[in-house]
């Protein structure tokens, strides 16, 4: 176990390459109850979160979600989080456990009165399981019963029961098939014994935040913190296609069109390792043609590909695939390559 | 439970040595593999390097993180196992055996004396 966002999280049930390889060819359960969860309702809450928010949220229909971003007045990352409308006038914002409190104060900083939206934070007492993999469907219909009880990608179905609402989220963070469900904090263990049961039954495993770490990582996704801050945009980031800069302002927009203007200074490479070499992490150094101009922000072994793999931010003229950089890790230079995310794809059937 | 062989000596950051062969075999317990889990890079030691007991002398990678290995005892490093370069799994698999990681010439047989048996080692693992 090891403390993350306030929370005690498991690090891994049986061992991380074992659940990685499980999520990828069977099912996996990971506890994402850390993660927040943001209720924003009112009449003017689709004109609100538009202006907070990257991506364009009157895209949505009821039922649907998007990827977007909290940014501040300088473009940087407060959070990434996934926006769903649940109804005409309500949205449910999933956001990033360590980023609760900023992503709240950034929100209501942003509300007057003339608004006519309310907001609650339903972190604390909501839990949550994501459910991913191939026979993700499958645990499904055993837990839940009937094919109706499925989420399609990127979709929400709500339910109301006796202790308050459960919402399954047809999304995740390991490039697999799969759903996020949410429920009542105080249902969360017998619904956990359940789908344990369930994903046993299917042939997976619990898995913990070693895994989650590694299926994302393959995939390109960023972790917020590592390698999204406050200090660099969305564009720097590579998520420009999250956001809309030609729906009217939000917060963030200006400094955006001003670097897209003047170009970036820096940009989020993929690379992985070419040869022997011990797995990236974080914060070790990153050379580009003999010079340090960077730092790994997130890095690991990849179980799907058997070497290793990470991110950093580079400057843009490094940033192109096939490029050589070099991984200092303990004094010592690895040659890396920069690829194309993701760096994982799924074998055809 | 972890297999904690009789005729091995322990340090207490979990690696073994055999003291009855000379040079000895040093590796990590099985305990510290299953601790561990999925060793993917060995940094051996240099041959040659002379080492006192103590000493961080290389490094274990697994998926989870890094790892220092100690010199259990004092004296010269006289080989590294060419085999965990292309397998650095064996680490898991036969982490008494095929999996250890340096042979050290002991300069001070006090020193291996020293250090746990077997039963204090279990204890030491609880």
């Amino acid at each position: 176990m090891v403390p993350f966002a306030g929370w005690e999280m498991p690090v891994q049930y049986s061992g991380i390459v074992e659940e990685h390889k499980t999520v990828r060819q069977t099912v996996g359960v990971f506890d994402i109850s850390h993660m927040g969860q943001i209720i924003v309702g009112g009449k003017g809450a689709e004109a609100f979160l538009n202006r907070v928010l990257t991506n364009n949220i009157a895209k949505l229909q009821p039922g649907e979600g998007q990827y977007t971003m909290l940014l501040n007045e300088r473009g940087g990352v407060i959070d990434d989080l996934i926006a769903y409308r649940t109804s005409e006038r309500e949205f449910f914002l999933v956001v990033n456990a360590s980023r609760i409190d900023a992503d709240w104060a950034q929100i209501e900083s942003q509300l007057t009165e003339d608004d006519d939206v309310l907001m609650a934070n339903a972190s604390d007492f909501t839990a949550g399981l994501a459910i991913q993999g191939p026979k993700a469907r499958e645990v499904a219909a055993a837990v839940f019963g009937g094919e109706d009880s499925y989420p399609a990608h990127n979709a929400i179905l709500v339910t109301m029961t006796e202790n308050g609402p459960m919402w399954l989220c047809g999304t995740g963070y390991t490039g697999e098939e799969g759903f996020e469900f949410f429920m009542p904090a105080e249902t969360a263990v017998s619904w956990f014994r359940k789908i344990v049961e369930a994903v046993k039954a299917a042939g997976g495993m619990p898995c913990g935040l070693g895994a989650r770490d590694t299926l994302r990582l393959e995939m390109g996704y960023p972790l917020n913190g590592n390698d999204l801050s406050e200090e660099r945009t969305p564009l720097q980031a590579g998520l420009g296609f999250f956001v809309d800069l030609e729906k009217s302002g939000f917060v963030g927009r200006e400094a955006l069109v001003a670097q897209k203007a003047a170009g970036l200074p820096d940009k989020l490479a993929v690379f992985r390792m070419t040869g022997a070499a011990p797995p990236p992490r974080p914060h070790y150094p990153v050379a580009f043609g003999g010079e340090i101009v960077g730092e790994v922000c997130s890095g690991s072994q990849a179980p799907s590909l058997g070497g290793g793999i990470g991110m950093a931010y580079l400057p843009t003229d490094a940033v192109k695939p096939g490029n050589t950089i070099e991984i200092e890790i303990r004094g010592r230079r690895f040659p890396a390559e920069i690829v194309k995310k993701p760096f994982y794809r799924k074998p055809a059937a | 439970m972890s297999n904690v062989p009789e005729n091995l000596r322990y340090r207490e950051s979990h690696e073994w040595i055999d003291p009855t062969q000379t040079p000895s075999p040093v590796g990590i317990t099985d305990h510290a593999q299953a601790e561990l889990t999925d060793v993917v890079f060995v940094d051996p030691p240099k041959v040659g390097a002379q080492v006192s007991a103590g000493q961080q002398v290389c490094v274990i990678e697994s998926v989870k993180a890094a790892s220092d290995i100690y010199a259990p005892v004092s004296g010269e490093i006289v080989e590294v196992n060419g085999a965990l370069g292309g397998e650095p799994g064996l680490l898991n698999t036969d982490p008494y055996a095929a999996g250890w990681i340096f042979k050290i010439k002991a300069a001070n047989p006090a020193e291996t004396d020293a250090l746990m048996d077997a039963e204090a080692y279990r204890k030491h693992i609880g």
